[in-house]
């Protein structure tokens, strides 16, 4: 049969479901205890809010789902929310003014070309609104560091870069400002040439950026290898290599693993300070980083911001389905549907195992195939037999309070 | 006859690419009788090979039904081709290459009125730009790609150029050279591709069909050319040197319409004595001057004019009902009201389906989809919203909504199965062979407004009046 389901798009089964759900469980306790608030904002946005801030790349734009909805005879276009950090970012300014820590699980939607991609993905974000550098970005990374350690995902690389001192660098080379953004443009769709083509009028400012674009690895050896020329570059460049240093130092000494690597910034253009994306076993499960000006693009007083997302997607394909409940202590009633006695009975006998915190399952047509830990047979008002499918032990029994008792119900 | 899969079907253009696109044809031998600009015709058979068949469409309608299967090969602008990609990048249509004519480029222009000389002081400001573009696609490409921050863009059926300055800031649009927008008093901002000829062919005919007969005879003419969206800047020129008139701001805008409506417009607008001039005889002027003076008066579309009037760039239109109503349908919230209905330009909007069919009410089109005798109901039509709600009332499942600009009849039978269309005496509809199964409604010229203007206590009494006058030539 030919799938009705839309292309790009993606049903959740029960199995996924108990991974999402379990994800969604370990980042909701996290946060909490971290003390973050959940948010949720709509799935549809004015483009203008994406277009307006300057925030997302041209190539990105180019694939989120925008349309004039039935409001549109203005003109005024609507996108299915193509990223999570700049709707909340305008649900902070409409609604608050003092700094919040925010987190939510949300789907994003981009156009992927062949549909073979999903073009709806899911994910767990966290957003610290107010939460000034160093601190608040050592923080984040923290968060991120625990949230993927509870979830039990192995072999974590965390990798940092500095979008500041990227746009800082970009300056240096004294390019026109429709050049400047196409360059930047380029290294935010990762074109790693761009960094390659990049050439100033300073020799040893051309060291620095070949240095830094290649080196990937630790603090103590990117302050050997890594020099700043002595004169001739921007206070901007000083100051925000400086910051980077700071994260990094705060980072060692509270034993955090982690690895530079400048040309680790993807896809966001709001990012002004650190940037962060997490990998494991090869696979981008996460990123995030500093967005100082993104609230004052939008018409606010500026404010310092940060934030990360764990992709949903990836981790499900990470997690192995751990033994639920149903097959730990689970219940399958089984009866015959003619009988009016038979059904009253399995009725009140489900009843009293739930109410007592089993999962219990009727089914009289017999054609369940959920593995239970207990599947209970009965035949009569006073004739149940009961099987542990995990023992293979079996019992035939009379009444209600012996069922119970074999099933270990208090 | 050539078995099925042997044959070969062209989409072939009306229009700016006709003449040099028959030469082309003829030169290599695919020449096909009938195909020239006085045609009536819009099936052509080749007389040599046998197995060529060709159809012709305006240049828009090639890139989607080549796309979609109905034609293996087409002939277009590159415009209509990059329209349709650059929202729709998943196409099954392929670019095979360029051809060595169709001049022109399409900009994307300012008025020459405006303070912006060029694209960096385009930027530099803050402001809800209007575009107005028979590319809509495009246009907002172009938007998305110069980072202009917010944006509104006007689709319209044509004559984009008339709209800057007072209706819309920047025009996308075709144009022979800067020369050429210059005269039309527009400043080019930036080129965003050559509007050259080019081959394309559907995907599917690609992988299934054996297409080398054609190709092979085009193969010296292809000039093997890639060309896509370039986003070149247009560097601003100094000293414009051309006088322009400025049209002068009144208080109330009327929009009146051009093409089929305008002569029994312009009748109408003289028995109710409202005196313009150059808006009947041989020359149309699209700023006619009236004797009201605080009247202003353009033309444009029809079809355009519901949605220009919702926006505020005019306060009051004539147009036909069915424009209205198919504005209405897409937009319910839209401020567009009708205030008089006119009287003349009756025509009715039709359901119709060929004769062959074996149907004779949509009772029976449903039918046929429910029994699997139809896979999909392929429907043309430029009512796109009107055909949309009419297709759903109905529970017709599955379609495909074709959308139209002109001439729907000729896409039956072999590229749309039903046709919603307007019918003025059903001449057309038989001499295409096809019979009327449905009535969707009847449609006259009528006058719309915007609710605003006409609540305005700053243009309530002009309005009033013009209302009042035209209220006097009703019959």
């Amino acid at each position: 049969m030919e799938s009705q389901r839309c292309k790009g798009m993606r049903d959740l089964l029960p199995d996924d479901m108990g991974k999402f759900r379990y994800i969604e469980d370990t980042f909701r306790n996290c946060c909490t205890k971290w003390g973050y608030r959940e948010v949720r904002t709509p799935s549809l946005e004015y483009l203008r809010l994406f277009t307006a801030t300057g925030t997302l790349t041209p190539s990105r734009l180019s694939k989120a789902y925008s349309f004039l909805d039935w409001d549109g005879w203005s003109g005024e276009r609507v996108v299915l929310r193509p990223d999570g950090t700049i709707p909340i970012a305008r649900l902070y300014l409409e609604n608050l003014s003092f700094p919040a820590r925010f987190f939510y699980v949300t789907d994003i939607f981009a156009f992927e070309q062949t549909g073979k991609e999903n073009r709806e993905r899911w994910q767990c974000g966290v957003e610290f609104l107010g939460g000034a550098s160093p601190m608040a970005d050592v923080e984040l990374l923290l968060l991120a560091h625990e949230l993927l350690h509870s979830l039990g995902i192995s072999g974590v690389q965390l990798r940092l870069s500095h979008a500041g001192l990227a746009k800082a660098l970009v300056k240096e080379l004294g390019l026109s400002p429709r050049d400047e953004a196409r360059m930047l443009g380029r290294i935010l769709d990762g074109d790693w040439q761009a960094w390659k083509e990049a050439k100033s009028n300073n020799l040893e400012l051309d060291k620095f950026l070949v240095s830094l674009v290649n080196f990937k690895g630790k603090l103590s050896d990117f302050l050997k290898k890594v020099k700043l020329p002595a004169e001739g570059t921007s206070p901007e460049l000083e100051s925000n290599l400086s910051n980077f240093i700071d994260i990094l130092r705060l980072l060692d000494d509270l034993k955090c693993d982690y690895q530079i690597d400048i040309a680790a910034i993807h896809g966001f253009e709001y990012y002004t300070g650190i940037c962060l994306q997490l990998f494991s076993r090869g696979e981008k499960i996460g990123g995030g980083g500093r967005y100082d000006e993104l609230l004052s693009l939008m018409g606010s007083k500026s404010m310092p911001a940060c934030g990360f997302a764990i992709y949903v997607d990836p981790v499900i394909k990470m997690l192995s389905l751990k033994e639920d409940e149903r097959s730990e202590s689970g219940v399958l009633l089984r009866g015959d549907e003619k009988k009016s006695r038979v059904v009253e009975a399995c009725f009140s006998l489900a009843q009293s195992l739930r109410s007592a915190g089993r999962i219990v399952e009727l089914d009289f047509a017999g054609e369940s195939v959920a593995d239970y830990r207990w599947v209970v047979s009965v035949s009569g008002e006073e004739s149940f037999v009961i099987i542990d499918q995990k023992s293979g032990e079996k019992w035939e029994v009379r009444t209600l309070p012996q069922v119970v008792g074999i099933l270990g119900v208090d | 006859m050539a078995n099925q899969s042997n044959y070969i079907k062209l989409a072939l253009p009306k229009g700016r690419l006709l003449p040099d696109t028959a030469n082309l044809l003829d030169g290599v031998g695919l020449g096909f009788e009938g195909y020239s600009e006085q045609t009536r015709q819009y099936r052509l058979k080749s007389a040599k090979p046998p197995y060529l068949s060709a159809k012709i469409f305006w240049e828009k309608d090639i890139p989607i039904q080549v796309s979609i299967g109905n034609y293996d090969l087409g002939i277009c602008g590159l415009d209509w081709i990059e329209e349709l990609l650059v929202r729709y990048k998943a196409s099954a249509v392929v670019k095979l290459s360029t051809l060595n004519y169709g001049e022109g480029y399409i900009y994307a222009a300012i008025s020459y009125e405006s303070e912006i000389k060029n694209l960096d002081g385009l930027l530099g400001r803050q402001g809800n730009w209007r575009i107005v573009s028979e590319y809509p696609d495009l246009a907002e490409a172009f938007a998305l790609n110069i980072r202009m921050r917010r944006f509104r863009i006007f689709p319209v059926w044509g004559d984009a150029e008339g709209y800057p300055p007072e209706n819309a800031e920047i025009a996308v649009l075709w144009a022979r050279n800067e020369e050429e927008l210059e005269r039309k008093g527009l400043l080019p901002l930036m080129k965003l591709l050559p509007a050259r000829a080019t081959v394309i062919a559907s995907r599917e005919s690609l992988d299934n069909k054996d297409l080398a007969s054609v190709l092979n005879r085009f193969a010296p003419m292809l000039d093997n050319r890639e060309f896509s969206l370039s986003f070149e800047e247009v560097s601003s020129k100094e000293g414009f040197v051309g006088s322009l008139p400025r049209p002068e701001l009144k208080k109330v805008k009327l929009a009146l319409p051009d093409g089929h409506q305008q002569p029994p417009t312009a009748k109408f607008l003289e028995r109710v004595g409202l005196n313009l001039s150059h808006y009947s005889g041989e020359v149309l002027d699209y700023h006619p001057s009236v004797d009201l003076d605080w009247l202003g008066v353009k033309v444009i579309r029809p079809q355009d004019m519901p949605l220009q009037v919702a926006n505020g760039n005019f306060d009051l239109a004539i147009t036909g009902k069915d424009w209205l109503l198919d504005h209405v349908y897409r937009f319910p919230s839209s401020p567009v009201v009708e205030l008089l209905d006119l009287g003349f330009g009756k025509v009715k909007i039709v359901a119709a389906v060929s004769q062959e069919m074996p149907a004779s009410t949509m009772e029976d089109v449903r039918q046929l989809l429910q029994k699997g005798k139809l896979p999909t109901l392929r429907v043309a039509s430029e009512y796109v919203n009107i055909g949309d709600k009419y297709l759903c009332d109905h529970h017709i499942s599955p379609y495909k909504l074709i959308p139209t600009w002109g001439a729907s009849e000729a896409f039956l039978p072999e590229d749309a199965d039903l046709l919603i269309d307007n019918m003025q005496t059903g001449k057309t509809m038989a001499e295409h062979n096809l019979k009327i199964i449905d009535v969707l409604c009847e449609s006259t010229a009528c006058l719309i407004g915007n609710k605003e203007s006409i609540n305005s206590p700053d243009k309530k009494e002009e309005i009033d009046f013009i209302i009042q006058m035209m209220r006097g030539g009703l019959s």
